[in-house]
């Protein structure tokens, strides 16, 4: 518990990681509490892409702990802790390209609990699970185009795709890289309204990685700032905004 | 028409041939029992190959491998197979009836088994590599399962060893294996069917399209990759130790595991069909089959470089394959369509 209340859901203490001699991640703690919209910025090489791959088990780390509900899962790896409920989405988006949109969403189900093969054996027809993901396409934007072949939706309808297939294995938490990015600035408001709304009434916490200054600082109640490797600060947008550090850090002042 | 009404028309017309074939061109059973063999090697190598996008080229091991198991209990039930191996066919064993049919019986069942086995124990490790790395992996693994077994006196070795010969009239023998070839490729299709209908088929065309995507979403792609390997495996041991009765005669590099040419021709018949569809196999053996045996007869002599030529422009012009040609241009067809359902007005306010 922290000190307003609410439940601590990731918390990074002390993490860093070095591709040979670049340090991408210096001694790193911060924490993403549950329920919440949490914002990460930074500008380009500034580690954030690489911290959000320690998180969900992409590489080892090389020194401090992060845990997922007060379980360390810093030697877990991807699949294991997609399994716990914890999803990311990608930079550069991917979806299963020669599939249509409802496969792409019937086998984006959860995987939690294990279980045998048995489960799996299901029709890809299975009508509840089709509902659901039909549902889902739709809460998205993209009934219409349900049986298209996924790879021809234009970008920013992958990019849509791909969070509701997120949305589909009904995570705890879903760590999104740049969700606006490459999206036309019309799209993006209907993003933020589906993020948001996601994020009430599914309980999904956010932990997103934005450039978009204007669509971070309307989405997140609490924001943390990286530079070169390091975090910087972190607070609530107004305090991000008038942060003297991160105004410097965006303007490459020293 | 649906798929479905679709997919039992060309199964009666596939059985309705099959069933007339015999009859209608006696000369032709082994020829026609090839070609079984042939769609049964398409359609188990395009579970992985096509549906998966791990494309091996050493799975004519599970064909070896069955061919194998199965003369070892074949000719085990009733001799000591050292000695009959030792003896280079100087030894004929005198089956009787009910002594071969239980020993063909077990070593159909035994070569599925073993090579389900060797599947199980090299699959997670094959299966770790990515790409061509698996390619040449599985290559490389059959010359070497070739090479061990050519080494081997115990099985015979480089001489190999001569198969019981089957105990009924003269014709009787091709017919029995035409039969079992048959209902083994109609197996093996009907099974890759109902697989590829479930999520475990979504599940590996998901591996094929972005692994790493799969794994980020929780899929166990592992268990997945060795599940799809090991039922290819089973059908293809089958098949081999149904082949290996039906040629009389075992070694390791040309009959049992022939790299280069069954090998091969299971990949390039995947592949003119079209591979990762249901039918494209199937097709694309018939016709591989028919040509094989067209320039074997009329262009001897070139009949390689026939070959060669349809797997070059197959690989460098088209790539999809028949039908995955069909299934680009009339997407209609395989169920591919955008349809103006009544949340057309959300997608407007999105967009």
């Amino acid at each position: 518990m922290s000190a307003n209340g609410t439940k601590i859901q990731i918390e990074l203490k002390g993490v860093s990681k070095a591709y040979g001699g670049v340090i991408a991640n210096k001694d790193i703690s911060l924490q993403v509490p549950e329920g919440k919209i949490t914002g990460l910025i930074g500008p380009n090489g500034s580690g954030k892409t690489t911290l959000f791959n320690s998180i969900v088990g992409y590489h080892p780390i090389d020194e401090g702990s992060i845990a997922f509900e007060g379980r360390e899962i810093s030697t877990l790896r991807v699949p294991e802790i997609a399994r716990l409920g914890m999803l990311r989405t990608f930079q550069q988006t991917r979806i299963y390209k020669k599939m249509n949109c409802v496969e792409n969403m019937v086998i984006s189900i959860s995987h939690r609990g294990g279980g045998g093969l048995a489960g799996v054996f299901k029709s890809a027809k299975d009508a509840a699970t089709v509902e659901r993901a039909e549902h889902l396409l739709e809460f998205v934007g993209l009934y219409s185009k349900r049986k298209l072949i996924s790879g021809e939706l234009s970008f920013g309808q992958q990019k849509l795709l791909e969070f509701a297939m997120a949305l589909m294995n009904q995570p705890k938490v879903l760590l999104l890289d740049e969700p606006t990015a490459g999206i036309n600035p019309t799209l993006i408001n209907g993003l933020i309204d589906r993020l948001k709304r996601a994020n009430e009434e599914f309980g999904v916490t956010l932990f997103v990685i934005e450039h978009n200054m204007r669509v971070i600082m309307n989405l997140a109640e609490k924001i943390s700032c990286l530079a070169h490797g390091e975090l910087l600060a972190t607070g609530t947008p107004e305090d991000i905004q008038n942060d003297r550090r991160v105004i410097d850090a965006y303007l490459g002042a020293h | 028409m649906s798929a479905r009404t679709l997919d039992f028309s060309v199964y009666a017309v596939l059985i309705a041939f099959a069933l007339a074939a015999p009859f209608v061109f006696p000369n032709y059973t082994s020829q026609v029992a090839v070609m079984w063999l042939m769609v049964l090697m398409a359609v188990t190598w395009d579970m992985t190959g096509g549906q998966m996008g791990y494309n091996s080229l050493g799975n004519v091991i599970f064909f070896g491998l069955g061919m194998y198991a199965s003369a070892v209990v074949q000719i085990g039930l009733v001799y000591d197979v050292a000695e009959y191996t030792s003896a280079f066919g100087a030894i004929v064993v005198d089956f009787n009836d009910t002594q071969y049919f239980t020993g063909l019986v077990l070593g159909i069942v035994a070569g599925g088994v073993v090579s389900t086995i060797f599947a199980i124990i090299v699959g997670p490790f094959m299966l770790g590599l990515r790409g061509p790395y698996f390619a040449i992996g599985t290559l490389g693994l059959a010359v070497a399962v070739a090479e061990l077994v050519s080494g081997w006196e115990y099985v015979g070795g480089g001489g190999g060893i001569s198969m019981p010969v089957y105990p009924g009239i003269a014709g009787e023998g091709s017919l029995v294996w035409y039969i079992l070839l048959g209902l083994l490729a109609l197996s093996a299709h009907l099974f890759c069917r109902w697989l590829y209908s479930t999520q475990f088929g979504l599940a590996i065309n998901a591996i094929r399209d972005d692994e790493d995507k799969a794994e980020a979403m929780g899929i166990q792609t592992t268990r997945y990759k060795v599940v799809t390997w090991v039922a290819s495996a089973f059908f293809m041991g089958m098949g081999g130790a149904v082949f290996g009765n039906m040629s009389g005669f075992i070694e390791p590099l040309e009959v049992a595991f022939p790299t280069t040419t069954f090998g091969i021709f299971m990949v390039a018949m995947a592949l003119v069909g079209g591979k990762g569809t249901l039918w494209g196999p199937v097709l694309g053996a018939i016709l591989f089959h028919v040509v094989k045996e067209w320039t074997w007869t009329y262009l001897l002599g070139w009949q390689w470089v026939a070959l060669g030529a349809i797997i070059i422009i197959n690989v460098v012009y088209f790539q999809q394959g028949i039908l995955g040609w069909a299934q680009d241009k009339w997407p209609r067809l395989f169920g591919v369509s955008v349809d103006r359902g009544p949340s057309e007005t959300s997608v407007e306010a999105a967009e």
